[in-house]
């Protein structure tokens, strides 16, 4: 990549947990996200997929600095931004924007929607006046589908999918040219889910934005994204463009997972060949030697619980990080 | 086939600060001996009160009208102590979060062993016994050592198999699992749905599936039932609703739905918000996000009709269109 927009380089979050010692505290770090490597380009969506506790969130949280990188390099249009100060930081923030799981729980239950939406433009455009911001405001309502006459409602007066609306509009305000979606549709019903997926797509578009689009939902994630990364206890088991993973998974986490995803037809679901997995997420305190996936793997062998496996080449684009993925 | 829970024009509604909301509307459901039946809806469409109503968990504020009748009692109007012995014996529940519907404080052995000790008047080393069986049943490794856990010292996942053997301690005619695996991660999920397909098809259990993925039914469920805003809208075997949906919501479910075997530029939606049920449109309920209305719809509430044996829906079209 010459044009260096999103690169992120080896990053790690490690937590301190308290293990044990009385009087002085015994630490183990919980590795939360360890070694993660992925561009992401303008006008992309990179899809983020693991089960709970494999460090997506966090990795989107690390992105954009709002849990600091215990190490590595998250270089945003050239600057690094774990080396910048609060300051900086901030200044950088304006591009980088957020949108969260729970829609309610992600405004303030004290401002009414226009305020939420208008907040951003506040803090970063204070020359414009109040008229100008709310003019803007009720541009933003109506691309996102909602009614801007509800500017002066509070967030507990919307449904979930408006409040989520209200989340995207207050994301989208600025302009940014990444957004982070951290389980955006998760919290909603069915027939929403596809409304506010929609809306991002074509926000996107109109936008040019990159997105970094963590879910657990390995269907939405196949609509929304151009490549997708598989994270397991922190660590990427495999990255490929959408087209690619869904069609021919290489790691047998990917295949598991992909196989365990029920699909709404009865006739393919009878049929299916599941990939049942045995047991439960190791401990990310104490993860497995080697390959983190190898208690859990149906083609764990000696070698796999020595060495960790580093991210091998399948083709143009496509990593994966199993010893075995070829055999 | 025989059938073991009657659910006949059940309504079930709550009394709040503004007004009386009902939540469930004349629902006439049966439940047949050994069948898995889904009901599937979106949030407030009701699928889960209608249950909740039949184990007479039902908020304070709430009151059910109609008959729930299993092997000849009507749960409605039964006294407690009735209640109480038909309960955990001949139909138990299975919870959405596994975690807050396990005691805490309680060792699993003990939480299990309650069930038969209540039900079966059998000794403590019996039921411990059978607590131990029933583990090993739903294949809980290590099954010894759990006895002597705590819920939190298990995985998501585990504390779900532990609730799926409570539920099966005194093999009741059903069991109602009420979004068994939302809170679980998809190769949990696919472990647990295994699971409740052996207990059908080894104990014969009939269990009502209450979720709102469609995807999940379509692999455990003979027949399905929708509901939308209280009331069931359609009703037939789930080949039936996922090949030939009749009701317009039915449909734009199905169609609004990512499938992973399938990759579309734009997800096809439905329109609108899910109804308030303290004001519900008049006349048919989805009316306002349908792509099909027409004027009668707006006034006349339609009837859920059966069109064919066990196929039913409420709706004035003749014919739904297939969709493209």
């Amino acid at each position: 990549m010459s044009d260096a927009f999103l690169q992120v380089r080896d990053l790690k979050v490690h937590f301190p947990v308290r293990t044990g010692g009385i009087l002085i505290g015994e630490y183990t770090p919980l590795k939360a996200v360890d070694g993660v490597s992925f561009d992401l380009n303008p006008g992309e969506t990179l899809g983020v997929v693991g089960e709970s506790g494999c460090g997506k969130s966090t990795l989107g949280r690390a992105v954009l600095q709002l849990v600091g990188a215990t190490d590595g390099v998250v270089s945003w249009l050239g600057t690094d931004l774990t080396s910048l100060n609060k300051k900086e930081l901030i200044a950088a923030r304006e591009n980088l924007q957020i949108v969260f799981q729970d829609p309610l729980a992600s405004l303030d239950p004290r401002m009414t929607a226009g305020d939420i939406i208008a907040e951003p433009l506040k803090n970063y455009r204070p020359q414009m006046t109040k008229a100008e911001r709310r003019a803007e405001v009720k541009d933003m309502m109506e691309r996102v589908g909602l009614l801007p006459r509800m500017i002066n409602r509070y967030p507990h007066e919307f449904s979930g999918g408006q409040c989520q609306r209200i989340g995207i509009a207050r994301a989208m305000i600025l302009k940014p040219k990444l957004v982070v979606c951290d389980e955006p549709v998760s919290a909603l019903d069915v027939s929403i889910q596809a409304q506010v997926v929609n809306l991002l797509k074509s926000l996107q578009r109109e936008f040019g934005l990159a997105l970094l689009f963590i879910s657990h939902d390995l269907s939405i994630v196949r609509h929304i994204s151009d490549r997708v990364m598989v994270l397991y206890l922190g660590k990427v088991m495999e990255l490929a463009d959408k087209s690619a993973l869904y069609a021919q998974p290489r790691h047998p986490y990917t295949q598991a997972l992909l196989s365990a995803v029920p699909i709404p037809d009865p006739a393919k679901e009878r049929n299916k060949d599941r990939i049942l997995l045995t047991g439960d997420l190791p401990s990310p305190l104490s993860p497995p030697s080697g390959c983190v996936f190898r208690t859990r793997c149906p083609k764990a062998t000696e070698v796999c619980a020595q060495h960790v496996p580093q991210l091998d080449p399948v083709e143009d684009g496509h990593t994966v990080a199993c010893h075995h993925w070829n055999t | 086939m025989p059938s073991v829970l009657e659910i006949d024009r059940l309504t079930v509604s709550f009394d709040t600060p503004d007004g009386a909301v009902q939540a469930v509307n004349d629902v006439s459901l049966s439940v047949n001996a050994g069948e898995c039946l889904g009901l599937v809806g979106e949030s407030g469409s009701g699928k889960s009160q209608t249950f909740m109503a039949a184990m007479g968990l039902l908020a304070d504020n709430g009151t059910a009208s109609g008959e729930i009748r299993l092997d000849g009692v009507n749960l409605l109007s039964a006294k407690e102590s009735e209640l109480n012995k038909l309960r955990g014996e001949r139909i138990a529940m299975i919870f959405q979060d596994p975690m807050t519907s396990l005691t805490p404080h309680m060792r699993i052995g003990r939480q299990l062993a309650e069930v038969v000790i209540e039900h079966k008047n059998v000794s403590k080393d019996e039921a411990r016994q059978r607590a131990l069986d029933m583990l090993k049943r739903v294949h809980i490794p290590e099954a010894e050592r759990r006895l002597d856990m705590y819920p939190h010292e298990l995985s998501g996942g585990l504390r779900q198999r532990v609730m799926i053997a409570m539920a099966l301690m005194c093999e009741p005619a059903v069991i109602i699992a009420d979004e068994p695996t939302t809170a679980l991660d998809v190769t949990v999920q696919a472990q647990i749905l295994d699971l409740l397909m052996e207990v059908k098809d080894t104990l014969g259990t009939a269990i009502v599936l209450i979720t709102h993925d469609l995807g999940v039914v379509a692999g455990l469920a003979d027949r399905v039932a929708v509901m939308y805003g209280g009331r069931i809208v359609e009703r037939g075997t789930v080949d039936e609703i996922f090949a030939q949906p009749a009701h317009p919501y039915t449909q734009g479910l199905l169609k609004c739905t990512p499938r992973l075997d399938t990759d579309t530029e734009t997800l096809v939606t439905i329109p609108g918000q899910p109804p308030n049920l303290q004001s519900l449109p008049p006349g048919c309920s989805f009316h306002p996000r349908c792509p099909h209305v027409f004027d009668r719809c707006e006034s006349e509430r339609p009837t859920l009709d059966e069109v064919a044996s066990g196929r039913a829906k409420a709706c004035h079209l003749e014919t739904l269109e297939a969709a493209q």
